[in-house]
């Protein structure tokens, strides 16, 4: 019989011993291996045989793909048959069967692909990793607030131009972006509660509520939530990247601790500019509300904001800057731990930076819930 | 090995023709020619900054040259459009000095990378041979690790998995022993050799370890910085024997390597 297709040829005959004998020609690659292997098959089903002959005499090219459609076959007709060998193998298809390990080829990978466990065994191991993540953190926290207490008492040890460089990254740098978003914030509360209170004439605790809602909750919140969307991301890939090129290593080796050398001066840079930010957020949300009440409420600038004074208490405003302070520790304590604890590659540090701003904004907000309930029975 | 390269000696698989490579006014490359012989094992030696992996780029389409030409079997790749040049990338595999490993998938996805993008085989048959492929380069059972959790002699292993999925006519390597210790140094030589002789892939390599060059090149290239171009070549027994250019015989001395092929 013979047989045609992309590329190669092949006859077959019975030959001694009742062995079918498959007379290749031609050229078997990747492009027709599979198509191959298929012929085969399909011709074994049809013709009863005691062996199977490969005959390669005729093959001008074949690469590793085509030997493989072979040994394939073999271990598919392997058992139901007397014999099966291949005869006149040209020098080049034997080298390629020389070099394929064919008993690898059916040896189980040396790791199973990770099935689900079911629920119980995603939740256990979900478990296990915020526990281990949790005691990372709070082993980092100890190190960390052991290196500030150190370096609070030998302050000429605090690496000052480092805490400059990263005030003016996360304070000047930062300052455009904190103060648009809160100039926004406010001209939308002032506009969303406008449209309420102008219904029963009370244009005029626009003012009051954009003030008080701005500074006591809004302005410190929105500023830490941008600070650690810019710089807990950045604290975290430059550590990272040190981390993996070994740069944190040899600062142990030059008798530098890390955590005094690279974390404390952004520490001490985000709690001296995330207070002043947050400052200015408040200036800025409130000039937002403004825009809306002089535009919109036929309110003069001069009413508008001893409007906007009269319930800001100097409370409010010290608790809103404890706060910020707080939120920059937590800052500068998630980004750090961050970078510290990549290992291996690059793609860890994007993976870390992702990490930092996840969880130190989760952590700003269980922060702030926590501040409102104290705050509200201390006030 | 040696017949079949004097038989095809005639019809070289890669011809550089007068090629020049600038990096905006500074000038790397001037006017280099040579030709790349099928089944031959290429070395292309130098300094640090003669401009080898300039070069290897340059040959593999990925940077176009300032002036001159590429031609990979009669087509030439710095005036072929996007299409042509893939056609061509099929046929060529390319291990990198990083090895250059996709982190974000396991060593069994990433040698199936190039099968997945350039055939339309079955995701079983891609299966089977990413095991081959992993199987002739010792890494068999490997499929499931990310390249994160191997060793650096093992990742790169993986990579020249990879470069030789589809089976390419030639395979350039860029540094291959960089950052590998002497016994996986010995072990990647081992793997190119035999893939040379048992897959009869052509190879390109650009190195600076002499000691790797002279055991198992068929032929030597040396390139130089100042000349910004080749100042020799021939077999590693031929420099050895008979070049007198001081600064060859400097390069090839230096490491007090008297081993060779050839």
């Amino acid at each position: 019989m013979e047989m045609t297709a992309a590329g190669y040829h092949f006859h077959t005959r019975i030959g001694d011993g009742a062995v079918l004998v498959f007379a290749l020609s031609g050229r078997i690659s990747l492009d027709n291996a599979d198509h191959l292997l298929a012929d085969m098959e399909g011709i074994l089903e049809k013709n009863a045989a005691g062996g199977v002959q490969v005959d390669l005499a005729g093959v001008s090219y074949m690469d590793s793909a085509g030997v493989l459609a072979l040994f394939r076959m073999e271990r598919k007709v392997r058992g139901k048959y007397r014999s099966y060998d291949y005869t006149h193998i040209p020098p080049r298809i034997r080298g390629i069967m020389e070099l394929i390990d064919k008993e690898g080829l059916e040896r189980l990978p040396l790791r199973q692909e990770t099935r689900s466990e079911g629920i119980i065994g995603i939740f256990g191991e979900a478990g296990f990793k915020i526990y281990g993540d949790f005691k990372a953190l709070m082993t980092f926290l100890g190190d960390l607030v052991a290196a500030a207490v150190h370096l609070a008492a030998n302050p000429r040890e605090v690496r000052w131009g480092d805490v400059l460089f990263y005030m003016r990254r996360t304070g000047a740098e930062g300052f455009p972006i904190v103060a648009l978003i809160s100039f926004l914030i406010g001209l939308i509360i002032a506009f969303m509660s406008s449209l309420q209170l102008k219904q029963f004439g009370a244009n005029v605790y626009v003012a009051s509520l954009v003030s008080l809602a701005i500074v006591r909750e809004l302005g410190p919140i929105m500023t830490a939530i941008l600070v650690a969307g810019r710089s807990a991301s950045a604290y975290a890939a430059e550590i990272g990247t040190m981390n993996i090129n070994d740069e944190v290593d040899a600062l142990v080796t030059m008798g530098f601790d890390p955590i005094r050398f690279l974390a404390v001066p952004k520490l001490i840079a985000t709690a001296l500019v995330l207070p002043i930010l947050t400052l200015y957020s408040d200036l800025f949300g409130i000039a937002g509300g403004m825009m809306v009440g002089v535009t919109g409420l036929d309110l003069t600038p001069y009413t508008y904001l001893q409007e906007s004074q009269r319930p800001i208490t100097l409370f409010y405003l010290l608790s809103s800057l404890l706060k910020s302070l707080v939120f920059a520790f937590v800052i500068a304590w998630i980004g750090c731990q961050r970078g510290f604890q990549v290992r291996g590659g690059v793609e860890e540090v994007g993976a870390a930076t992702t990490s930092a701003v996840v969880t130190s904004i989760l952590l700003i907000v269980i922060v702030d819930s926590i501040f409102a309930v104290v705050l509200h029975y201390v006030g | 090995m040696t017949n079949d390269r004097n038989e095809t000696q005639e019809t070289p698989l890669i011809v550089v023709d007068g090629l020049v490579a600038r990096f905006g006014e500074e000038t790397i490359l001037e006017n280099i020619s040579f030709e790349v012989f099928r089944g031959e094992i290429l070395c292309i030696v130098g300094g640090s900054g003669c401009g080898k992996s300039t070069l290897l780029k340059h040959m593999i389409g990925l940077l176009k040259p300032a002036a001159g030409r590429v031609v990979f079997e009669g087509m030439d790749i710095t005036v072929s459009d996007d299409d042509e040049i893939n056609r061509i990338r099929k046929k060529i595999g390319v291990l990198f000095q990083s090895d250059a490993l996709l982190a974000s998938m396991t060593l069994g996805e990433n040698v199936g990378l190039p099968l997945e993008g350039f055939t339309g085989l079955s995701p079983e048959t891609v299966q089977l041979i990413v095991r081959m492929k992993l199987g002739m380069v010792n890494l068999g059972g490997y499929e499931n690790h990310y390249p994160a959790e191997l060793s650096g002699g093992m990742r790169k292993r993986g990579g020249l998995a990879r470069a030789i999925a589809l089976d390419p006519q030639v395979l350039f390597f860029d540094e291959p022993s960089a950052g590998l210790d002497p016994v996986n140094t010995a072990e990647l030589e081992t793997l190119i050799k035999g893939v040379n002789t048992g897959l009869g892939t052509t190879m390109v390599i650009v190195s600076h370890q002499v000691e790797l060059v002279l055991r198992i090149a068929d032929r030597v290239m040396m390139m130089d910085r100042e000349e910004k171009g080749m100042i020799a070549t021939g077999t590693p027994a031929d420099l050895r024997l008979h070049e007198t250019d001081p600064r060859v015989r400097n390069f090839l001395f230096r490491s007090g390597t008297k081993q060779g092929k050839g």
